[in-house]
């Protein structure tokens, strides 16, 4: 069947009544002038609510000795979609894996979380964050150190069993 | 101290106090247009500097002051300079006759008239300097050289000389009532008839707010500078001060024709049913009315009368300007042909038609023998309302004003049709 077009009648005979519209559209501007709930949000003083799943710029958890939960597995810059993410993985004295550079270049991060998603020790998460700003680009590359001190709370994962987390 | 000296004083007063406050008020408007604009929008406006946002419009100063000013290589530079200028003066200049408050009394003998030039022809020079502000529009958009800066200046002088007619015949109407021509004496009339003018005679308070709000070009009429389609009109090609000149311009306009409305309309700064405040220079003395028999009533003057009628004054001009900006959030833009056919074909007939209306009243009132009060005005009040809801009617019927999607049905007919799509190769 080949594609049809609608053409949409007009209503037919019906003249522009412009005084009454513009009475009607005046006491409606009225309605909102002294309405007094604004969608404003006054942002340095007021914050907005972020959702418990909002992935933000990243974050390192660390252990209580201030070491690095990642083990350098390479999970996540094999998953990332995005290649953002650097890693170097080496090796200590007793064998345990950790990472030697671990870099994120949030810039081409498109915060899908499929790295917090995939790290099997819980290491690398994204932040419920969204205050970024630098006044430089290089200092959007983040380093090891610079992701271990961020501190925001980490995203919640979707949970497949309560889709809409309630 | 002689007499002259004594003027000169009391003169410069007034003009220092009522250029700097009529630039205050403007600076201050720019910033209530934007905070209404916000409230209307469900925003809260600019409201960071100062308290409530006040100090914005400075910070726009300085701003604007800071800005690089640049110079279009094809303009036409004596009158792109001018432009600005020619825009905001008349503007401002036009205050000068808008009596502002009752008389104030200093000391025993002395009386401060709060006005800045008390000229007998006071409505002549407000409809002579009003209509230069257009100039100022249309050559600067002429000497941009520049092609959406040239619509709008066309677009301004074709709008602007059209509602001039009927602006200046709905204030025939006014000067029909009042019988003279200088602001003061239609102030006094008004008190005399214990009624405002926008009662015996509302559609020419109509027809004048319609065409003043074309004069000032806002909303509905902002056809020069139109900015979803001219960019930015006549002032497109402008920057830093030079621009600041045009808002300026517009927003002294704006306050001007409020306070005329005011004025003219709603009894400029008479308190309502209140006697008290009336004064009027008669005969060298100052009278608050006439007794029956046709004996002058000294009036009694007072700072605190004075204060007071400002303050009516005041708000009545101040609601005019919110009235502007309320209509400027609320209506779209008119396309041109129908400012045209509006300015033209309706304006123009209808203040003719309603000028010969209220003549002919007032001439059978005064055959009659009706005296000027309160009977007089109640025979005009009705006169004019079914003059005003006639006209109404007309307009609201669409006859004259009607969208492009009208009619359109007659030219077109409507179907539901196959169309053969080629896929690509």
């Amino acid at each position: 069947m080949p594609p049809t077009v609608k053409v949409v009648r007009r209503p037919e005979g019906v003249r522009t009544s412009y005084l009454r519209a513009t009475l009607k559209g005046m006491a409606l501007t009225f309605k909102h002038m002294v309405n007094p709930n604004k969608v404003t949000l006054q942002y340095p003083e007021e914050r907005p609510d972020l959702s418990p799943r909002w992935r933000g710029t990243h974050r390192m958890e660390v252990h209580a000795d201030g070491r690095p939960k990642c083990v350098a597995c390479g999970l996540c810059p094999t998953v990332c979609p995005s290649n953002c993410i650097r890693l170097v993985g080496g090796e200590d004295d007793q064998g345990n894996r950790y990472p030697i550079v671990y870099e994120i270049d949030e810039f081409r991060c498109i915060f899908c979380g499929m790295c917090q998603e995939v790290c099997p020790v819980e290491a690398i998460h994204v932040g419920v964050h969204f205050e970024n700003a630098e006044y430089t680009r290089d200092r959007f590359v983040y380093d090891l150190d610079r992701l271990m001190e961020q501190d925001h709370p980490t995203a919640l994962l979707w949970d497949p069993s309560d889709p809409r987390s309630e | 101290m002689n007499e002259q000296t004594l003027f000169l004083i009391e003169k410069s007063i007034i003009v220092l106090v009522v250029f700097f406050g009529v630039m205050l008020v403007v600076a201050l408007t720019t910033l209530v247009e934007r905070r209404v604009a916000g409230f209307i929008q469900d925003r809260y406006g600019p409201n960071r500097v100062g308290p409530f946002g006040i100090l914005q419009p400075a910070a726009d100063g300085l701003k604007n002051f800071l800005k690089e000013e640049t110079m279009p290589a094809a303009a036409a530079q004596p009158y792109f300079w001018l432009g600005p200028v020619i825009s905001l003066a008349p503007a401002l200049v036009t205050f000068a006759v808008v009596p502002f408050a009752a008389p104030l009394p200093i000391g025993e003998s002395y009386v401060m008239q709060m006005i800045v030039a008390d000229v007998p022809i006071g409505i002549l020079y407000i409809l002579a300097l009003s209509s230069l502000g257009v100039y100022g529009i249309v050559m600067g958009g002429w000497a941009s050289n520049n092609k959406f800066s040239f619509l709008g200046g066309l677009r301004a002088s074709a709008q602007m000389v059209s509602y001039e007619v009927a602006l200046g015949l709905a204030v025939v109407v006014v000067l029909l009532m009042a019988g003279n021509v200088t602001l003061t004496e239609m102030v006094w009339q008004q008190q005399q008839l214990h009624l405002w003018f926008a009662f015996p005679i509302s559609l020419a308070f109509i027809l004048f707010v319609i065409s003043a709000f074309a004069e000032t070009s806002r909303m509905p009429f902002d056809m020069p500078e139109a900015e979803s389609e001219l960019v930015g009109g006549f002032h497109t090609e402008y920057s830093g001060m030079k621009y600041a000149m045009y808002p300026m311009g517009e927003y002294s306009h704006m306050l001007t024709s409020s306070a005329l409305m005011a004025t003219l309309f709603f009894g400029g700064w008479d308190i309502p049913f209140w006697t008290g405040d009336n004064a009027f220079l008669f005969d060298g003395g100052w009278i608050s009315g006439f007794t029956e028999a046709g004996v002058a009533i000294p009036a009694e003057l007072a700072w605190w009368k004075t204060l007071l009628t400002f303050g009516a004054f005041a708000a009545k001009t101040y609601f005019f300007v919110i009235f502007y900006i309320w209509v400027r959030w609320t209506v779209p833009r008119f396309r041109y042909d129908q400012i045209m056919q509006l300015g033209w074909k309706v304006m123009l007939p209808v203040a003719l038609a309603y000028v010969m209306v209220v003549a002919a009243t007032i001439l059978t009132l005064d055959q009659l023998g009706v005296p000027y009060g309160l009977g007089f005005g109640a025979v005009l009040t009705a006169v004019s309302a079914i003059c005003t809801g006639f006209f109404l009617l007309v307009l609201d019927r669409g006859r004259t004003l009607f969208g492009a999607a009208s009619g359109a049905h007659k030219r077109f007919r409507s179907e539901t049709k196959a169309v053969s799509v080629t896929h690509g190769d």
